[in-house]
């Protein structure tokens, strides 16, 4: 999404290997010819921009960064314009980095494994079915706006304990740091504030009523001491959980709508065979995978030989990783039943994504009950498909015409 | 001679994508924090060993060990 009040314009790029720019409107319409020529040209890139900033582009100098946390610190994610103070966001676990990492972690786990998200799934289906009645006599939907947005979003409201009615509050939320706040501070702060308000009120209603959710869960939590968790630990999670759970799987579901509208094929088979869906959830999730994620160099070190120099932020770019051929035979092709697939979508290492079992849960279930209904679908030729800019790529507009073509 | 196959999970490598849990159940199993470890000894019963080179091709972790016995 573009955005004409944003402060800070970034000039055009011209030299993609020394100045890349990931916010640049090329990049946002179309990464991966980018990637390509920063892949001939180096397994490591940098740029001057966001105060110094290193992009590795191959699998292997991916996964060799997000095994190292000891030159790499998660305490910055998001690469920006600015270096705020570190504490003022921490989102314990993602911004951990070992030894406080673990326990972090730890906590968050339990509630997301698997068999978790299968009691979820009913309650999944019927929010994409109730989705579908309300567009599927129109002819035409945004998807995005009304069907991949909506999934992920009433899905952790529900987990979290929160009404799902409060989902548009959400979503202004996450644009607002995730999009806005790259490259203007105030609006990520203000987003903070506002969240932590909101979360304030929940955890305040529930010290008299305690409930069956996300938010009781954290705050019966205890740490290794038998403490209960700092508040500013419960709202970081809390935090973390609505930012992260929402447009990464908006994005996921949206790619892979976009993806079936324009590939009659893929569409056919899975239809005829539903039980390849799981598989191309896989494949789909490669090949536009929607999570950049970020680390800060913090002890000079080498990476696929390329020596990397402490104080530069680096450009973690899982998606990127997953395109690279010497990992993946056919990598800029949709492969639909893939059988070899050890994409990196959900990250690598300590800090896999703790949603990861929700989000597959939630992308199955989207592609499944939208093909069981809407069997034709195609983009609308008069619309225009447009993408997030920055972190998490997906697309925010979607237009797409229901049934058969005439 | 027919060979015989058994699986087992680097604890220190595995990240709890549940890849392996995914695509060979009768092979694995998840605890409370989702992390795999291999079923009992880790013996694939007959007619299983295409499921555990599966899952060890599709594990993001490289954490999946298939030895061949």
């Amino acid at each position: 999404m573009s955005d004409a009040s944003l402060p800070a314009a970034h000039p055009p790029v011209t030299d993609w290997v020394h100045d890349f720019d990931h916010t640049d409107p090329q990049w946002t319409e179309d990464p991966f010819p980018i990637w390509e020529e920063l892949r001939a040209a180096s397994p490591v890139v940098h740029t001057e921009r966001f105060l110094g900033c290193y992009m590795p582009t191959t699998y292997e100098a991916v996964r060799e960064i997000a095994n190292d946390t000891e030159h790499f610190s998660s305490r910055r994610i998001i690469v920006r314009d600015v270096r705020p103070e570190v504490a003022r966001n921490a989102a314990p676990p993602i911004t951990s980095d070992p030894p406080v990492h673990k326990p972090a972690k730890q906590l968050l786990l339990p509630p997301f494994t698997p068999d978790a998200m299968k009691k979820l799934e009913p309650r999944m289906r019927a929010i994409c079915n109730e989705l579908i009645d309300g567009f599927i006599a129109d002819g035409k939907v945004d998807a995005a706006a009304r069907y991949a947005k909506y999934i992920p979003v009433r899905a952790i409201a529900h987990m979290l304990g929160i009404p799902e009615s409060d989902s548009d509050l959400f979503i202004n939320w996450i644009h607002m740091i995730l999009e806005l706040g790259i490259k203007d501070e105030s609006k990520l702060l203000q987003a903070v504030q506002e969240m932590s308000a909101y979360f304030r009120t929940h955890i305040e209603e529930r010290r008299s009523k305690p409930t069956d959710d996300l938010i009781s869960y954290l705050m019966n939590a205890r740490d290794k001491d038998g403490q209960p968790l700092e508040e500013s630990h419960v709202l970081g999670s809390l935090r973390l959980l609505l930012i992260a759970g929402i447009d990464t799987t908006w994005s996921a579901i949206g790619s892979s709508l976009w993806h079936l509208a324009k590939t009659p094929g893929d569409r056919e088979r899975l239809i005829a065979e539903p039980g390849l869906i799981p598989t191309a959830v896989e494949e789909l999730l490669r090949a536009y995978s929607p999570v950049t994620m970020a680390r800060e160099v913090v002890k000079e070190t080498t990476i696929s030989g390329c020596p990397v120099k402490a104080g530069n932020m680096v450009l973690l770019s899982f998606p990127a990783a997953n395109r690279d051929p010497a990992m993946f035979p056919d990598a800029d092709k949709v492969v639909i039943d893939r059988r070899e697939n050890r994409h990196a979508a959900f990250g690598l290492g300590i800090h896999r994504c703790v949603g990861s079992n929700l989000a597959r849960m939630e992308m199955q279930v989207a592609l499944e009950e939208w093909l069981k209904r809407i069997p034709d679908f195609r983009l609308d030729p008069a619309g225009t498909v447009a993408w997030s800019q920055g972190t998490v790529r997906g697309p925010r507009q979607l237009p797409f015409l229901l049934g058969k073509a005439m | 001679m027919t060979e015989r196959l058994r699986v087992h999970v680097d604890p220190d490598k595995c990240q709890g994508h549940a890849r392996c849990k995914a695509l060979a159940p009768e092979l694995f199993e998840l605890d409370e924090y989702g992390n795999a470890h291999e079923a009992g000894d880790g013996t694939v019963p007959p007619g299983l060993e295409d499921k555990a080179w599966l899952a060890k091709s599709n594990c993001p972790e490289i954490a999946i060990d298939v030895i061949e016995e």
